[in-house]
């Protein structure tokens, strides 16, 4: 199954990274969350992956008594989460605001450059 | 969205996710569930409801603005972390009733920390949808 | 000692709050500082004069080496009663020169912060201390030659002086550390006790050359030579000051220091004295073609300098003497010529000699000590300049082989073409006729013109009684310089001998040359067509080339668009990291830890990559944002698979907001417009392809890494036992890590007010409209 995750980072990076190599600012902020859920995932999956154990411990026990799911990764990424939402909603009231100023939500629009498109 | 069984529908969701967002914050301690989770399920509630009375709607029944949530959830927050200076124990070092509560559990300072950060999670994010979504109603 | 250094620094400082009483007539108060340095130092003549010298200590940052040790022996005093003896003159005769000037606050600062790190320079026995002050001098000094900062050239030179004295400062520290790296101290005294090692040294030839490099920028020797004439753009008391008097004999100071450690090896004299014999020649021949007085007076300075490089270099008892004589000989005529350029400029408002005659008749106390300057620069009996000249012309004769004829013929040149620039400088204006224009021309302040007679009458006065200096500050000096006593008392007669017979040559050819030679714009082109292959002209096309291979740079690598730097970056580490596989690091995958799959974990699978490809390639918006929900969603599932809840709930409660957000957002703008063509599409698909492939890569390779697991053990012990908590990971958020959590609150406070006041902003300006 880890094969199958490792597979699943290499996508959502691979399309991240396409996405923010558009011109256009909405396929940025999309291919911005693509990664921030890449990253997500590999930070999970270095943390091992467990099934059926969450990092609970049962009724009536002080500490673990079996193996369980890496509890580290899991508060790291919860965070991350609410994280990106906030940097999702500033930089989409960003763009919205770009697009009412220049009217387009071309990248290039934004800056003035000298020569020619690459 | 005008459908009438959204609108009665969300009438009663309101009160119901609520009261389970509230769940999901105390038994964060025990099981799955905390004040980031139980946060989002009461911002989710109120845009639902939000969605079928439109925000104006929804801005009515509230006493005051969302954003109010927030100073008071980081001051909450920011009093757990110090009230145990006052007892001559570090910061963030956490204080507990000595008797359990039926229901909740035990009480401490992280308890309260945790209701800290619900209150922010549900300003937060009823601020910035509401903003913008007044925003593009109003063109 | 570190008082009297620290005094200027905090002069300068006190003349940002007091200035503005200094401004007018006060002004002549800011000389009190030099003053009352000069006569401090002036206390320590009797002990250094009978071979004693001080050291000071006082620890700064001791555990690296860098402390403020200071030292005053007979080269330290001689420098320091010059930069406070000369010091105050330039004081008195500014105060009078600026008057009207709005900055004079801001220029006496600088005077004293300039003064305050000559001093250091001075008497640092800590090689580093010295070099912070050597900096500060070049500093100081580019604010003062960049004085009038409104004029266009006088910033283009103060940057350039900055830009050739600095850049020599980073070779000087790079010298001066590995001196300390070698050596093993930072202290000048130590080194002097080790200096076989250092010379014994693998390194000694690049610290020579670092060395070198310093003091050659900072003395403008050639080819480094060009700033100095272009640091007369400063007011005319800074050009006396530190671009003949002081600043620019700190790299002579600095070698003259140097010698008892690093000196007396070939390859310390060799190229001392090439370079030293060449600038003294090249640039006293430059001089006498020039028409502007300063621009004279700067070549001839150069000049002199090269002299006093060439003298260190000789290295023997007699060169060195000839050296500390010739420091003060010219110190002090070549104040008083500048300081009587200064008066000609401020009355007449013109230094061109081809305009310039008669003067004499206005300005006769200046006539007189221009004169008098003249002569001492030509060395004529009875002035201070005739025992430096015959000392000079004894130090190149007393040397072995054929070198005393090459020396000595170099020198003699040299002294012909200073003689003339130096009747140029200090005659030309006062002999002949007075023309109408300047008939109305009177006699400035004061103040103005007996600094330059009070210098002159002192050339005089030390030329008929030379013993008034010698045993009190040059024998002393020398002897430091050379690290043995020396036993030569000077005289002003020597019998009839060779080098009176020099002497004679020199004057009289250099006289005839004056009388024939009149300054013309005619000579000045056609020395300035020789500009293109000078130094200056060179360094400037190097500068030049490197601004256009910067522009190109930053062009191709900083050109505004966000994707081209991402995909820099993104080749960039693809390259790196695909290097280190294909060199050898084999990707090493183990299938034994991985653990079993289950259908609808290929079927989570499944949908999340079709939800990706319809999001990568969709041309509509809403089902861009309905893709990426699916995605969140199928991620919440992993999630819910792999035992974590929490996470679950968060990035379904998230996704959820997500999608509401776009689409409140997005839905009413248009849909994509198709940008790029299909080859670029490719390309980016492949290196985004690539790049994910990489990702996954080192994911497994870290895979296969052991895990240590000790925090997680820890928080997962200690969740009940010490936190009463029995979900550990919302125990590590509000308890273990909560500081953490705080601060991701407030982050996400300062997103929503963000937010909100980014959409207010925008109500308020659309109701502005």
């Amino acid at each position: 199954m880890e094969l199958l995750l490792v597979i699943l980072i290499g996508l959502l990076y691979a399309a991240g990274m396409y996405l923010l190599l558009r011109r256009s600012m909405v396929k940025l902020l999309i291919g911005l969350s693509m990664l921030g859920n890449g990253a997500n995932i590999l930070i999970f999956l270095l943390g091992r992956i467990t099934k059926g154990k969450p990092p609970v411990i049962d009724e009536g026990a002080k500490i673990f008594a079996d193996i369980y799911a890496d509890p580290v990764p899991q508060a790291l990424i919860l965070t991350a989460i609410v994280i990106s939402f906030g940097l999702q909603a500033f930089a989409i009231v960003l763009l919205k605001r770009v697009y009412v100023l220049i009217d387009s939500d071309d990248l290039d629009d934004l800056n003035t450059p000298e020569d020619e498109d690459i | 969205m005008k459908s009438i069984i959204l609108k009665t529908a969300s009438t009663y969701l309101l009160p119901i996710l609520l009261l389970f967002s509230i769940f999901i914050l105390l038994r964060g301690h025990y099981y799955p569930g905390g004040g980031f989770v139980g946060g989002l399920i009461a911002a989710i509630a109120f845009v639902l409801h939000g969605f079928t009375y439109g925000v104006d709607g929804t801005l009515k029944l509230m006493p005051f603005h969302p954003g109010a949530l927030i100073p008071i959830g980081l001051g909450l927050a920011a009093m757990s972390m110090f009230l145990p200076v006052f007892f001559g124990k570090p910061v963030m070092s956490s204080l507990w009733l000595p008797m359990p509560i039926p229901v909740i559990g035990m009480i401490g300072t992280t308890l309260f920390f945790d209701i800290g950060v619900y209150l922010v999670v549900i300003g937060v994010v009823l601020t910035i949808l509401f903003s913008i979504s007044q925003y593009s109603e109003n063109g | 000692m570190l008082i009297a250094v620290l005094a200027g620094l905090i002069g300068a400082i006190l003349y940002i709050p007091l200035g503005k009483y200094l401004r007018g007539r006060l002004s002549v108060l800011a000389s009190a500082l030099p003053l009352g340095l000069f006569i401090y130092f002036c206390s320590f003549i009797p002990e250094v004069s009978a071979g004693d010298s001080f050291r000071t200590h006082y620890p700064w940052v001791s555990s690296l080496g860098v402390n403020f040790d200071f030292y005053l022996d007979g080269l330290s005093l001689l420098f320091s009663l010059l930069i406070t003896g000369v010091g105050t003159l330039i004081f008195l005769y500014a105060s009078a020169y600026m008057k009207g000037n709005p900055y004079t606050d801001r220029f006496f600062a600088y005077l004293s912060l300039f003064m305050a790190a000559m001093l250091g320079v001075a008497l640092s026995d800590n090689i580093l201390l010295l070099f912070i002050f050597w900096e500060l001098t070049s500093i100081s000094s580019f604010f003062l030659i960049g004085f009038d900062n409104d004029n266009a050239d006088s910033r283009k030179n103060s940057l350039k002086a900055l830009a050739i004295t600095g850049g020599g400062g980073f070779f000087l520290m790079a010298g001066l550390i590995l001196m300390g790296h070698v050596s093993g101290s930072y202290s000048i005294q130590e080194m002097i006790s080790s200096n076989e090692t250092l010379k014994a040294h693998a390194l000694y030839g690049l610290i020579l050359i670092l060395i070198f490099a310093g003091a050659f920028t900072k003395s403008a020797q050639f080819p480094f030579h060009f700033w100095l004439p272009g640091a007369m753009k400063a007011p005319t008391p800074v050009s006396a000051y530190l671009h003949s008097a002081t600043m620019v004999k700190a790299g002579v100071y600095l070698l003259a220091r140097m010698n008892p450690v690093l000196g007396g090896t070939d390859q310390w004299t060799i190229p001392l004295v090439i370079v030293g014999g060449f600038t003294m020649l090249y640039a006293a021949f430059h001089s006498i073609f020039r028409t502007d007085m300063k621009a004279i007076l700067a070549y001839s300075t150069i000049s002199a300098l090269g002299i006093l490089v060439f003298l260190i270099g000789i290295g023997t008892k007699e060169s060195l003497l000839a050296a500390s004589v010739f420091i003060l000989v010219h110190a002090l005529y070549k104040a008083a010529l500048f300081l009587i350029t200064g008066v000609v400029d401020h009355e007449t408002g013109t230094r061109d000699l081809a305009k310039l005659s008669g003067l004499r008749k206005v300005l006769f106390p200046v006539a007189a000590a221009g004169l008098l300057a003249a002569l001492s620069s030509a060395g004529l009996p009875f002035t201070f300049g005739f025992i430096g000249k015959d000392l000079i012309y004894e130090a190149t004769l007393h040397t072995k082989g054929l070198l005393p004829l090459i020396y000595t013929t170099l020198a003699v040149l040299t002294n012909i073409l200073l003689l003339y620039a130096g009747f140029l400088a200090g005659i030309k204006p006062f002999a002949g006729t007075l023309p109408a224009q300047f008939e109305k021309v009177h006699l400035p302040h004061w103040l103005m013109w007996t600094p330059p007679v009070l210098l002159a009458v002192m050339g005089v006065a030390l030329g008929s009684f030379p013993a008034l200096a010698d045993a009190a500050l040059l024998n002393p000096a020398a002897q430091a310089i050379a690290n043995t006593p020396i036993e030569s008392p000077l005289k002003i007669w020597h019998g009839f001998n060779i080098v009176l017979l020099l002497s004679g040559i020199t004057l009289a050819t250099g006289s005839l040359l004056y009388f024939f030679k009149k300054p013309s714009p005619a000579g000045l082109n056609w020395i300035e067509g020789f500009n293109r292959i000078s130094p200056e002209s060179i360094m400037r096309q190097l500068v030049r080339y490197f601004g256009r291979l910067s522009d190109w740079y930053t062009d191709v690598l900083h050109n505004g668009f966000l994707r081209s730097y991402l995909l820099r970056i993104m080749v960039f580490s693809i390259l790196l990291l695909g290097y280190r596989i294909l060199k050898g690091d084999s990707v090493y995958i183990s299938l034994d830890k991985i653990s079993s799959i289950s259908f609808y974990e290929i079927a989570v699978g499944i949908i999340l990559t079709g939800a990706l490809y319809l999001t990568v390639t969709s041309p509509s918006r809403l089902t861009v944002v309905v893709g990426s929900g699916v995605i969140g969603y199928c991620i919440c599932l992993i999630f819910m698979f792999y035992s974590a809840p929490d996470l679950a709930m968060t990035q379904f409660t998230i996704d959820t907001l997500t999608v509401v957000l776009f689409v409140l957002v997005l839905f009413r703008l248009p849909p994509f417009l198709s940008f790029a063509n299909t080859a670029v599409k490719i390309r980016d698909g492949a290196v985004a392809i690539a790049f994910g492939a990489l990702i996954a890569l080192v994911a497994l390779q870290v895979l296969n890494e052991p895990k240590d697991g000790s925090i997680s053990k820890f928080y997962g012990d200690n969740a009940y036992v010490l936190a009463k908590g029995k979900n550990v990971v919302n125990v590590i958020l509000v308890d273990f890590r909560g500081f953490d959590t705080m601060f991701e609150i407030v982050v996400l406070s300062i997103a929503a007010l963000g937010v909100f006041s980014l959409i207010k902003l925008r109500l308020k300006s659309s109701e502005k409209e």
